[in-house]
């Protein structure tokens, strides 16, 4: 399968590679997937007292389309606020980087990455959880 | 030298074809065009004797008698016609057929359509590297029993069967013994007669020669009967009808008789070279793991499982060289390898799968560049999994709860 042009450029360059001090309680790290399913995101973000999102840092299992998603997605959450953040959809990344109906369960992955980097910082702040999203196109059972 | 890009290390997938092929099947394909059915004129008369040429290169290869050919359009019809050629042929002898979870579809799906039409059929469960037993075939085998079906050795992990001792057991039981010998065939040993082997499936295009002709070998002594699958002009003593593909058949023959020339220092290249890069890959990097059986394998096959980097990423990492992963990424089931799967790795294990598959035009240096080229995208790789990270970090993955998605 012929990868496009955005996919290749965040997969041999990647943004964002990393990892932030889970301890911190200003960092919030969401870990989802499955390495059974062949792919897992882990994204942590660092988010200031004012509820800006100052730092992204991803590590990704999966394929290039996996890479790709989540350096899209750290380059995008940076510098906008929580709620921002939240209303980024996995459609948006699956049309940015142009992916094919099989790889669209990499973007719902991302998608729920940044939900719950979110959820697992506003529970360290002891703030009320989001509410529960559905990704807008249907996933492929893993 | 310097070193042509892409490089091609794909040759379990196919083989590119060898240039003293080409150089057979070019008055073929130009000049001597005549159907080798045609009994009338030379032009006929021509392509028969090519066609004669190429059975006698073809059953050489494998100990067989050259009136034992049917040519086919490729292997996956010569594994079809002779599971549902024979099982038609027998059915009233019986009703049960045996073959082995690691097979390639083409067998595994007939034995399906098979079952639907009221066969039953037993798939022998594998070791961990992908071998049965002759004691396990002897236990399976029942009253009922037609035919057992299994693979000189494996497409994908390149384990070898013990086919000898197989044949020694079917022949004892008197049940068929049908072996789909594509990939093992000019690169470990096989011989029909000695093997006590009664169907043979074979390809052109898995030693060096064209895709679309391969030849289903049928024992004469004691004669083996299957019913044709096509039915037509009655070519190829009524079990394959169709025109002959006069060039594939030369090509194919002379494919054979290259492999069979040629095999005993290719096997001892392909292995030293197959070596190399599994020591290479094993001495630099950690976390590995080999698929297949360690030495019972084909000599230019090398599956490795490079834990924590997903093998469709990696592919794309060294997009220079062709290989092929056992991950399965793509497909819509997200489904990693059967095969791997049967002879119990784990999913996780199966994703970071990597086939290598050394063969005639494999040189040295290729080895050299792909075993750098691998370990160093692994490495960049794992730098970016979270699952290395975990690891290092000294955390069980296997007891982590994760989200199946």
């Amino acid at each position: 399968m012929a990868y496009g042009d955005k996919v290749l450029d965040h997969y041999e360059n990647p943004r964002n590679v990393g990892t932030l001090d889970k301890s911190d309680p200003n960092v919030g790290t969401g870990l989802v997937g499955a390495p059974a399913c062949g792919d897992v995101m882990r994204l942590q973000v660092k988010i200031s007292d004012d509820g800006k999102i100052e730092d992204a840092k991803f590590k990704t299992f999966g394929c290039g389309s996996a890479i790709a998603s989540s350096s899209l997605v750290t380059e995008w959450v940076k510098g906008k606020s929580v709620d921002e953040a939240l209303t980024i959809k996995n459609t948006h990344i699956a049309k940015e980087l142009a992916l094919p109906p099989v790889k669209i369960h990499c973007s719902v992955l991302a998608e729920d990455a940044i939900k719950a980097a979110i959820a697992d910082w506003k529970k360290k702040k002891g703030l009320a959880p989001q509410a529960e999203h559905k990704p807008e196109e249907q996933r492929v059972d893993g | 030298m310097p070193i042509k890009l892409p490089i091609y290390m794909d040759n379990n997938a196919t083989t590119p074809l060898d240039p003293r092929v080409l150089e057979a099947m070019m008055p073929y394909l130009t000049t001597e065009f005549g159907n080798a059915a045609s009994r009338s004129h030379p032009f006929g008369w021509k392509a028969e004797e090519a066609v004669d040429r190429a059975r006698e290169q073809i059953a050489s290869l494998i100990g067989g008698n050259e009136k034992e050919i049917v040519f086919t359009s490729g292997a996956t019809e010569s594994i079809n016609l002779a599971l549902k050629g024979a099982a038609e042929f027998y059915k009233e002898k019986g009703n049960h057929l045996i073959t082995v979870r690691t097979e390639h579809k083409a067998t595994l799906d007939t034995m399906k359509r098979l079952e639907r039409q009221g066969f039953e059929v037993t798939y022998l469960p594998t070791d961990k590297d992908g071998r049965i037993s002759a004691k396990q075939l002897r236990e399976a085998i029942t009253e009922k029993t037609i035919l057992v079906s299994v693979m000189l050795a494996n497409n994908e992990i390149g384990t070898v069967q013990p086919i000898a001792e197989l044949g020694e057991v079917t022949r004892e039981k008197g049940v068929l013994f049908h072996v789909d010998a594509v990939q093992g065939v000019g690169k470990v040993p096989f011989d029909v007669e000695k093997m006590k082997v009664d169907l043979a499936s074979l390809s052109g295009h898995k030693i060096y020669g064209p895709k679309g002709i391969g030849a289903l070998w049928v024992r004469r002594k004691p004669r083996v009967r299957i019913a044709p699958i096509i039915d037509g002009g009655g070519h190829e003593r009524g079990m394959r009808s169709g025109t002959l593909n006069v060039p594939g058949i030369v090509g194919f023959g002379r494919a054979a008789e290259l492999a069979q020339q040629l095999m005993p220092e290719e096997t001892k290249r392909t292995y030293q070279l197959r070596k190399r890069l599994q020591d290479y890959l094993f001495s630099h990097l950690d976390h590995l793991e080999l698929n297949g059986h360690p030495t019972e394998r084909l000599p230019g096959n090398l599956n490795v499982s490079f834990a924590y980097v997903e093998g469709e990423a990696l592919m794309m990492a060294i997009k220079n060289v062709a290989v092929s992963s056992g991950s399965a990424c793509t497909s819509a089931s997200l489904e990693p390898s059967y095969v791997l799967r049967a002879c119990g790795v784990s999913e996780d294990l199966a994703h970071t799968s990597i086939r290598f598959g050394i063969g005639r035009f494999n040189s040295e240096d290729e080895v050299d560049y792909v075993g750098k080229y691998v370990v160093d995208q692994v490495r960049r790789l794992r730098e970016m999994s979270p699952l290395y990270e975990m690891a290092k970090e000294g955390i069980d993955l296997s007891k982590i709860e994760w989200a199946a998605h």
